[in-house]
């Protein structure tokens, strides 16, 4: 393609819209599974919006109080309440290992198999101990008496609204570790070098894959944020 | 890889339509030019076994059928509990076996399978599959995988809420809605395993859809041919392009709202039950908000109307300009209809709550937002008739089934404006006109355009005509009866007949409801064998019906322009299809043919006056 015909399209909004409605491609040299994963995530943006603005309209609408969440959620260290503890260290991990995610990416990109590798398999580690540490708090509040249907300090709605939003979101971060686990073997295995098909899909394998992934794990993370403000601080 | 594509120099610049046809930027002075191909060829599966060809099969034309056999077979169910339902209705106690219970799960069982399980599935899974790589000139969606296991999720979701026919208690009672807190507490019918299945079939569907619903938008944004611009698509691909994806960001709220209630039936979670006294105890529930669950559910299923609607809206624009041999009248503007359309559809969902208990303002809002949907709408059928207006119209049956399209659909269109309207709404909801009404626009009239599409797209399918004889009984019987249906409803419901009553006793407006409400069963009875001719007139021409050879509508665009007819696996031999025009190019002045297909060059019809597009 010779330059000129770029030199003649309009600009602005307008060349946006030439771009999106042109030939063959709405996102010019985007591969299918990218927007894909775009648009599954859009689409999962809307069932944890839909969670949420449930779990405001019952925060807000119960008749018993809610229960004070600093006190709830708080770690005793020596005896001493220290709200938000397991928490902060909870969400610090994850975004950590959305880091070497993206890292992982680039390296991937780069070809580099063997840090590719690593910090994919790091990524499911930071992943797997949230999880790990969700599993405590979970026991944590059921060991106080919290389920889904009571809840001792007040609401039985927040039991409920917790365990429930938590608990997919954990599912989310569980397939997700999963996946970084069957991807970091593929990576070592060379899989996305030589371009072997998959066992289901029958396709080539590509590093674009591994981008894939992160988007995914990016979307996670940033869910976890909303939970997190939602549930914690709010 | 293909011979035009070329990795190292892929174009990836913009290109209109302008620059397509080379008369911007000039890249070639050719007026045949088409810019080169972004995408390497598409790497197929090949299916070698009879399991993998036919029965796993990665291949999206044998994908839509299997959604269309399936989704027809549910359809056949709900139908016939229908017919259950009108016995009930127009000649009570006829039938012992229908009680009061039976009654409600009849009503339950088809308004769910009828909506989700048979008109989604046939528009988006049947057609769509079928047709949208064809009509864009892929040689298959996207992701053949994921689409085959989208279909097989929806069967298993088909199969989960016909074995609660079978569980103890029977299938859900609760209304195609489910509210809670009745749907889920002793004394409504299917309250433990029914609607537990219900629920999980759900949630089973929408699964199911999302990796359906991935692909179809994926293909069409990501797979055309070369010079398949985006406003060269067929109005079809429109349809069902939005259609998805309203089902993408819909089908969350159903998902949501089936975790909930599931949780709220098996772990006696207390999201949507408020404190409740049974029998003079109090229930273990409390504090949860019934509202909340109609607003999730609506925010689902008002879109879902918009679901059903859109690729019928699509579909018989094509159909029309086809067979009136007309472009399609305003193009563009039907586009942003169907757009405007399906944005509109996440504002208008309260409309189905006015007499639910909300903030009164809420109702102001959602009838103006309900008003303003109108007048896309409008604008849409406005643009067939104009199309139909002077054309060189074929009276067929696929005509006659646009035809009975528009007229069910203005008729069901203009009693949605009362409903609409808060005031008229609330004497009106509950009655029989709320019946009358939405089967008329979300019932009959996207039927009708299935009815047409499948004679319209049969001789693609199977290489064999329909016929027409057969076709204009089924018509005529189909059309007709469904008047005599669903017209009488709208008077039961202006003398307040009450929607969902199992008898009417001695209220007493039954003198004048009871010989009605028998003429309609009898007019369901017979639309519904009348079906018979239809089944008949299908099964028949697979192997006596006329051989229909290549293109016999002398229709524009690409699905009937592949090699082979019907289309082999990979839709298009040795060479992607190019485009140069879109696919309504019909009747053009100066042109030898009264139809310029969307592969013919430029060169090919230098004297003919067509639209640039």
């Amino acid at each position: 393609m010779s330059d000129n015909s770029l030199n003649n399209l309009p600009g602005g909004f307008k060349g946006m819209s030439h771009d999106m409605g042109s030939d063959q491609t709405a996102f010019k040299g985007v591969q299918w599974g990218k927007v894909m994963m775009w648009i599954f995530l859009l689409s999962d943006t809307f069932i944890f919006s839909c969670f949420l603005i449930s779990y405001m309209k019952g925060r807000t609408s119960t008749v018993v109080d809610w229960p004070n969440t600093s006190e709830v959620f708080s770690l005793h260290v020596g005896g001493v309440p220290v709200p938000l503890l397991l928490i902060a260290i909870m969400t610090f991990v994850l975004i950590t290992s959305s880091g070497t995610m993206a890292l992982a990416v680039k390296y991937g990109y780069e070809k580099n198999r063997k840090m590719c590798g690593w910090l994919i398999l790091a990524t499911a580690i930071g992943g797997l101990t949230f999880v790990g540490m969700q599993v405590f708090e979970w026991s944590k509040l059921i060991h106080e008496g919290v389920r889904p249907w009571e809840n001792p300090f007040g609401a039985k709605q927040f039991g409920s609204f917790f365990f429930m939003i938590t608990g997919f979101h954990g599912t989310h971060v569980s397939i997700g570790v999963i996946f970084l686990f069957i991807y970091a073997r593929k990576v070592f295995r060379g899989d996305f070098d030589n371009g072997k098909r998959g066992f289901f899909t029958t396709m080539k394998s590509d590093y674009v894959a591994i981008e894939i992934l992160g988007l995914y794990w990016h979307f996670v993370d940033l869910v976890w944020v909303f939970i997190f403000a939602f549930f914690y601080l709010w | 890889m293909s011979d035009e594509y070329n990795q190292k120099n892929a174009p990836l610049e913009a290109q209109s339509s302008d620059t397509i046809s080379g008369t911007s930027g000039t890249p070639s002075k050719d007026i045949d030019y088409v810019r080169p191909a972004e995408l390497p060829e598409q790497d197929l599966y090949h299916g070698h076994s009879f399991i993998t060809k036919w029965i796993f099969c990665q291949d999206a034309k044998i994908i839509g059928v299997q959604y269309f056999l399936t989704a027809v077979f549910t359809g056949i169910v709900g139908l016939v509990l229908s017919w259950l339902m009108r016995l009930q209705l127009g000649y009570p106690d006829l039938v012992p076996f229908i009680t009061a219970e039976h009654y409600y799960q009849f009503v339950t069982m088809h308004g769910m399978i009828m909506v989700v399980y048979f008109l989604t599935a046939l528009f988006l899974g049947g057609f769509g599959n079928y047709l949208i790589p064809l009509m864009v000139g892929a040689r298959d969606m996207v992701f053949p995988y994921v689409n085959m296991v989208s279909f097989w999720m929806f069967f298993i979701a088909v199969c989960v809420l016909m074995a609660s026919f079978f569980v103890p208690g029977g299938p859900t009672g609760a209304g195609w809605t489910l509210y809670p807190p009745q749907a889920i507490l002793p004394g409504t019918p299917g309250s433990n395993m029914g609607i537990i299945l219900m629920l999980v079939s759900l949630s089973l569907f929408v699964i199911g859809f999302t990796m359906g619903g991935l692909n179809y938008i994926i293909t069409i944004l990501q797979a055309r041919t070369r010079g398949m611009t985006l406003m060269r698509m067929p109005l079809t691909i429109w349809g069902i392009f939005t259609a998805t994806a309203l089902a993408m960001l819909a089908f969350p709220a159903l998902l949501v709202s089936c975790i909930m209630m599931t949780l709220d039936k098996m772990l006696e979670t207390s999201f949507f039950m408020p404190t409740i006294v049974q029998a003079g105890e109090v229930l273990d529930y409390g504090g949860g908000s019934p509202v909340l669950f109609q607003h999730l559910f609506w925010f689902f299923g008002h879109p879902e109307v918009y679901i059903v609607a859109l690729p019928a809206f699509g579909i018989v624009s094509d159909l029309i300009s086809v067979h009136a041999r007309k472009n399609i009248f305003g193009y563009r503007m039907m586009v942003w209809a169907i757009v405007g359309i399906g944005g509109l559809s996440f504002f208008v969902w309260a409309h189905h709550m006015y007499v639910s208990g909300m903030n009164p303002w809420f109702g102001f809002f959602f009838a103006t937002t309900t008003l303003i949907i109108a007048v896309p709408t409008a604008l849409k059928v406005y643009n067939w008739i104009i199309t139909l207006f002077r054309a060189n119209i074929r009276m067929n049956t696929v005509m006659l089934f646009c035809l009975g399209f528009i007229v069910t659909f203005v008729n069901g269109g203009i009693t949605g404006i009362f409903l609409g309207n808060v005031a008229v709404d609330i004497p009106l909801s509950d009655t029989y006109f709320v019946i009358a009404h939405f089967h008329m626009v979300m019932g009959i009239a996207p039927l009708m355009v299935i009815m047409g599409a499948v004679y319209h797209w049969f001789p693609l399918v199977t290489g064999r005509m329909l016929s027409e004889k057969l076709g204009k009984w089924h018509f005529w019987f189909t059309f007709l009866g469904a008047y005599s249906i669903y017209f009488p409803m709208h008077y039961l419901g202006f003398i307040g007949v009450p929607r969902r009553y199992f008898e009417m006793y001695d209220s007493p407006y039954v003198a004048s409801a009871t010989g009605l409400n028998e003429f309609i069963t009898v007019a369901a009875l017979i639309v519904g064998f009348s079906q018979l001719i239809f089944i008949y007139n299908i099964v028949s021409s697979l192997s006596i019906g006329k051989p229909a050879g290549k293109n016999p509508w002398k229709a524009n665009s690409l699905e009937w322009l592949t090699p082979e007819v019907p289309p082999a696996h990979g839709n298009w031999g040795e060479k992607l299809p190019v485009i140069h025009r879109w696919p309504y190019d019909f009747n053009v002045p100066g042109a030898k043919e009264d139809y310029i297909t969307q592969t013919t060059p430029p060169s090919e019809v230098i004297s003919a006056e067509v639209e640039k597009t």
